[in-house]
């Protein structure tokens, strides 16, 4: 926003004739230049975000099968239905369970995971292959291989047996008190991968130098993880918990094929809840209301979390605008 | 300032003008018609054989016979239907043919004015191909759309594990399910599998339910007014009530898909693991490609959903649905002409014979498959009451309302009186 205003203002303030003409035309040339690049991203990022946004903003407030006219205003009932509606309410509440879980138990493991296959050690290519195979797949292929795997006497179960884990056999996607559960460890199997490449990356610019100096210290190995690694892996886990906690806010496709939120709702998100009830029962305006829902969610989520946890990393890479 | 307002006022006036005039219009008479060559756009869901090559065969012998009608056929995934069909009849280009189930579905496209309405076009023909069974695609007495296969709900089951089990007739009443129920257990075979995950087929058992529970009157009166007031509703709720507590289904079922792979619930009756799934006649054909047993037809048997002791419906009624397809605006008398190919004596014999479903039309009947089917058919066609599934009798989001009801009870959530306040409460709009 200030960025847009500057400009103009330094433009149109009067100053010392010869300067300001100069500075007049070259703030014209670098306008026209701003426009000429940035012109076409802007159009597209009107036209094919900005603009729908609205779209489902206004169809919100209509009652709308999708087929007819416009026709029916109900003003803000859509919204307080969705949020008078228990489904609604436990979506979301699933939805930050699963957020909460990412950063409680994925974050942990993926840091440790990290730190393990940045050592040197043999077959670390194949290792690091491996856990990054998973991410490589589809949301849809990953939910397709465990409904197979998880389904009663499926994989999973045959495994606990042979191991002599029998008794862990569970209903994993039947039984209401533990789907969610199960779609989290499905996810977290998909996702990990992603988690401790990126963890991977950050640990390269831990310098070893300061390893070193801290050993010559006389720091154990886990002072050095807990004041040296850490604190120079910040950035990364910060960027990896918007990453996460976003994901999981518009958690949709292993869930939709894995149990179309079910049963009894007890793994609905508000992803599915916005499918189900925007196609599958053609409530366009309803749906679109719970889709803006979803979207100031996000929103709010993502410049709360820029202003405060992500304003220290991004501080020396904003580029500030030479008037 | 003014003369610069009105040149969108005018421009909108422009453009809705055209649009309300073409919606007043859509009823009684035929927009304009393409004379000349018409090229029709078809959009079904044959997206696996025999039915693919049977639509690609027809696609080809309508070409031949009417040389100025070109169609073009796209198949679709099944579950693709609910999200192209209502963006394509708000956009300029809707296809000229389409699938449709009829009914509640069908009642919510006609709202968006494409959908052409074909009675005048259809009425010469259409009872004496499709008998009764074509008013399921008419809304407000006006025919929207043309069924070209019927189906029928009733209980499957492998006649080797009834044997096992010491099963010697299929059961006819609710008793006769529960004890059959008890003598599979105790051989340890599953003795009915169900696809909770689906929802569906969840609901199969609730709508036959009601159909033994509530009178023909009933059940006719309650889907006019999307209201269910008569208590053989709760019922019937209670009936299902008492039947999951007799635990009947495989392990798991709640999460378990309909009919997709070994481990689904048809998959589960196509290999021998479970004895019983309530399902449309389509079943065979969804077992068979579960399945490597070949012999499979042979071993599967056919009955009717079982009476309910003092209900106040007929017996001998039974659920089911159709298949059909309906005309957008453009095109609707090639449509209607390509809709009657489709309810003739050929393709409906080929629909038979090939095992793809029952056909509309009484002549084709004698060529279905195996004696099994024809017996589904023979049932089907003389029960005194046909009720179509409820998730399409009703508007959509009260069918879907009703399956979500029903779905949470096998999980073991909700009571009777709930299922009737979901669907009400649906009706009346709320969440």
């Amino acid at each position: 926003m200030t960025t847009a205003t500057t400009p103009v203002r330094t433009a149109a303030r009067p100053s010392v004739p010869a300067v300001g003409a100069r500075r007049r035309r070259s703030g014209l040339r670098k306008r026209l230049e701003l426009a000429l690049l940035l012109g076409p991203a802007l159009l597209l990022f009107a036209g094919f975000v900005l603009v729908p946004i609205g779209i489902a903003a206004f169809y919100s407030l209509f009652k709308w099968n999708g087929f007819g006219p416009l026709d029916e205003f109900i003003g803000f009932d859509n919204y307080v239905d969705a949020f008078s509606g228990t489904v609604f309410q436990s979506a979301i509440v699933h939805n930050l369970i699963i957020a909460g879980l990412s950063i409680v138990v994925q974050l942990p493991l993926s840091i440790g995971l990290a730190m393990l296959l940045n050592r040197k050690l043999r077959g670390r290519a194949v290792l690091r292959a491996l856990v990054f195979a998973p991410y490589v797949l589809s949301e849809a292929i990953t939910a397709v291989i465990w409904v197979l795997m998880l389904q009663p006497n499926g994989f999973a179960d045959q495994v606990l047996k042979g191991a002599g884990l029998g008794g862990l056999v569970h209903q994993w996607l039947a039984d209401p008190g533990i789907v969610l559960y199960t779609l989290f460890a499905v996810i977290t199997w998909k996702y990990i991968g992603f988690g401790i490449i990126l963890l991977l990356a950050g640990l390269q610019g831990v310098p070893a130098e300061l390893r070193e100096a801290a050993a010559l210290d006389g720091a154990s190995a886990w002072q050095t993880t807990r004041h040296v690694v850490l604190p120079l892996l910040g950035p990364t886990i910060r960027i990896w918990i918007f990453l996460s906690v976003i994901g999981s806010l518009q958690l949709f496709d292993v869930v939709w094929i894995m149990t179309t939120g079910g049963p009894a709702n007890a793994s609905t998100t508000m992803a599915t809840y916005l499918v189900d009830h925007g196609f599958k029962r053609y409530e366009f305006g309803f749906g679109s209301a719970v889709a803006v829902i979803l979207f100031v969610i996000c929103f709010v989520f993502a410049l709360l979390y820029q202003r405060f946890a992500l304003r220290r990393d991004t501080q020396g890479a904003l580029t500030r605008m030479v008037g | 300032m003014f003369a610069k307002r009105r040149i969108p006022v005018l421009a909108a006036l422009a453009a809705v003008v055209p649009l309300a005039l073409s919606a007043c219009s859509g009823g009684t008479e035929t927009p304009a018609q393409p004379s000349g060559p018409v090229t029709l756009t078809w959009w079904h869901n044959g997206t696996t054989d025999p039915i693919k090559s049977i639509w690609e065969k027809v696609v080809a012998d309508y070409h031949q016979a009417h040389p100025d009608v070109t169609i073009k056929a796209q198949p679709l995934q099944n579950e693709d239907f609910p999200t192209k069909v209502p963006l394509a009849l708000q956009g300029a280009e809707p296809p000229d043919v389409y699938q449709s189930w009829g009914a509640g579905d069908l009642a919510s496209q006609i709202t968006s004015g494409k959908v052409a309405d074909i009675t005048d076009a259809t009425k010469p023909w259409i009872t004496e191909t499709t008998g009764k069974f074509g008013e399921n695609w008419q809304v407000d007495g006006k025919q929207y759309g043309v069924p070209f296969e019927q189906h029928f709900v009733g209980f499957w089951y492998r006649k080797d594990l009834f044997q096992q089990a010491g099963i010697t007739t299929p059961p006819k009443t609710m008793e006769e399910l529960n004890a059959a129920v008890t003598q599979l257990k105790a051989k340890n075979i599953a003795p009915i599998s169900v696809g909770g995950k689906d929802r569906w087929p969840d609901a199969f058992y609730f709508n036959y339910f009601a159909i033994r529970e509530c009178s023909a009157d009933v059940l006719k009166q309650s889907v006019k007014a999307v209201k269910l007031e008569d208590p053989c509703w709760t019922k019937a709720g209670q009936d299902l009530k008492n039947f999951l507590a007799t635990q009947p289904f495989q392990t798991g079922f709640a999460g378990t898909p309909a009919q997709q792979g070994a481990g689904s619930s048809a998959g589960l009756v196509a290999n021998g693991k479970a004895a019983m799934e309530l399902q449309g006649d389509w079943e065979p054909g969804t077992m068979s490609a579960l399945t490597e047993d070949k012999q499979l037809d042979s071993k599967i048997g056919w009955f009717p959903f079982p009476s309910v002791a003092g209900g106040q419906g007929d017996p001998a009624a039974v659920l089911g649905g159709g298949d059909g397809f309906a005309c957008t605006t453009r095109a609707s008398k090639a449509c209607a002409d390509f809709l009657q190919y489709l309810g003739s004596e050929p393709v409906q014999t080929q629909l038979a014979a090939q095992g793809a479903g029952l056909p509309v039309n009484t002549v084709a009947a004698k060529s279905l498959k195996t004696d099994t089917l024809r017996a589904v058919y023979d049932y089907g066609t003389k029960a005194p009451y046909l009720q179509m599934y409820f998730d399409r009798a009703f508007p959509t989001a009260v069918g879907a309302a009703l399956n979500d009801a029903v779905a949470n009870m096998f999980a073991g959530q909700g009571t009777p009186e709930g299922i009737v306040t979901a669907v009400n409460q649906a009706a009346a709009g709320n969440k």
